[in-house]
């Protein structure tokens, strides 16, 4: 089959920097899927390309089996929500109404239930809309287009936490009814990390992960306890980070754990804690090698 | 429920909480257990997880599927459950009691009479076999 999302290659360079290069990966359908990293890593360039906004200089994109830019077949089954999403000098119900006729699969009943759930004013002009309004105007657009490739650039900005559990709810709600392509691009991957069937961290420009939630857990731990303990059970081990305080050590360490090691760790009583998945992309995106992650995912 | 919780892949421990139910009788043998789509939005996770924790509990036989109705609890599953807990009981809380009472210095007859108090504060119907 087809993957919802392919590109090879991928890399786009304005006059001296370099926003993506040699980017690999693919998203299968139905799939949730997160992407992270820092800001000015390359998410939203990507996002852009792959919402047929922004020409690649190099590599191959592929949206749906085609390429997006200007592919206007292709792109009425991809929604793109940005951040920054600016809209004409219109009212709520305008912008509204413009994406009921952009988009095929729109469905205006669940549209109808996100304005009245983020409590947003049909007849108010957009320009004077609150941060955290137009942000809920943009996810409204975004689910209610159920569009085959559905792409959300931080869809958070100036959303309060009970309006992102809204959001969590309804997308997943939807997606449940409707399961498509989901990437979304967030800094608050431990919010969503339930939700997402695959993580792909980019960091300056590069892909440094890209993997499925379910096999990162468990492949890093972080190990506390008096330091000669800890050095013993890390022995032999691939550390990301180590801190010390006092006699006692905090080591970040690499690989699986088994019942045995659980055993010895309960005997010379040291506190094991799994990472979280936001840990596991900063140390990927800190590392620019995912091959020690990869290589526990494998094991 | 979160991702880096100790106690293995979210939809192991989701299985594990289905399980229980069905253990203690809260969801009887007959009844429907809830579908993916539930379950997805219960413990806000994506459906494929939830899903697999279903395909756990239909693999060890403890649900059937009925086309089209959904999965309900198979007969004998609570009974089967609760002989495969009494087979894991001595490794899994047994032991580690034993291990920690030995650390503290707690000698047997001090530990078999704080199970002892333990046992006549608690509720032993609960999950009883009764």
């Amino acid at each position: 089959m087809t993957p919802a999302i392919s590109v090879t290659g991928l890399g786009r360079r304005y006059r001296n920097h370099e926003a993506l290069a040699g980017v690999t990966f693919e998203i299968g359908t139905p799939c949730i899927a997160g992407l992270v990293g820092r800001n000015g890593a390359g998410k939203t360039t990507l996002l852009r390309i792959l919402g047929g906004q922004e020409f690649a200089t190099s590599g191959q994109v592929r949206v749906l089996g085609a390429e997006p830019l200007e592919n206007d077949a292709v792109l009425r089954r991809i929604v793109l929500v940005r951040e920054d999403q600016t809209y004409p000098d219109l009212k709520v119900r305008h912008a509204i109404a413009a994406a009921s006729l952009m988009y095929p699969n729109w469905d205006a009943d669940l549209a109808a239930t996100l304005v009245d759930a983020y409590e947003l004013p049909p007849s108010r002009p957009i320009k004077k809309l609150s941060r955290g309004m137009r942000t809920a105007l943009g996810i409204t657009i975004g689910l209610a287009a159920r569009a085959e490739v559905t792409l959300f650039d931080e869809p958070y900005a100036g959303l309060d936490a009970v309006a992102r559990t809204l959001f969590y709810d309804q997308l997943l709600a939807d997606y449940t009814a409707h399961p498509r392509c989901i990437l979304l691009s967030t800094h608050l991957v431990d919010e969503a990390a339930e939700l997402l069937d695959r993580i792909v961290v980019v960091d300056h420009g590069r892909l440094v992960l890209d993997a499925a939630t379910d096999d990162l857990r468990g492949t890093a731990t972080t190990v506390t306890g008096p330091a000669r303990d800890v050095e013993r059970f890390i022995a032999g081990r691939t550390t990301l980070s180590t801190r010390t305080l006092g006699t006692n050590t905090r080591a970040v360490m690499v690989g699986r754990l088994d019942s045995r090691d659980r055993e010895l760790a309960g005997h010379l009583r040291l506190r094991l804690e799994g990472l979280t998945l936001q840990q596991l992309a900063v140390h990927a995106a800190e590392r620019h090698d995912p091959s020690a992650l990869t290589a526990a995912e494998a094991s | 429920m979160s991702f880096q919780d100790d106690g293995g892949p979210i939809f192991a421990r989701i299985a594990d909480e289905l399980a229980n139910q069905i253990a203690d009788g809260t969801v009887g043998e007959g009844e429907r257990v809830a579908s993916t789509n539930e379950l997805a939005a219960f413990y806000r996770v994506n459906p494929a997880t939830a899903a697999r924790s279903l395909t756990v509990l239909s693999d060890e036989g403890l649900v059937e599927k009925r086309r089209g109705v959904g999965m309900f609890v198979a007969k004998g599953a609570r009974e089967r459950l609760v002989q495969a807990r009494r087979r894991r009981f001595a490794d899994r809380y047994v032991r580690p009691l034993a291990v920690e009472a030995a650390r503290l210095g707690i000698g047997p007859e001090e530990l078999l009479g704080l199970v002892r108090e333990e046992l006549a504060s608690v509720d032993v119907t609960v999950g009883g076999e009764a």
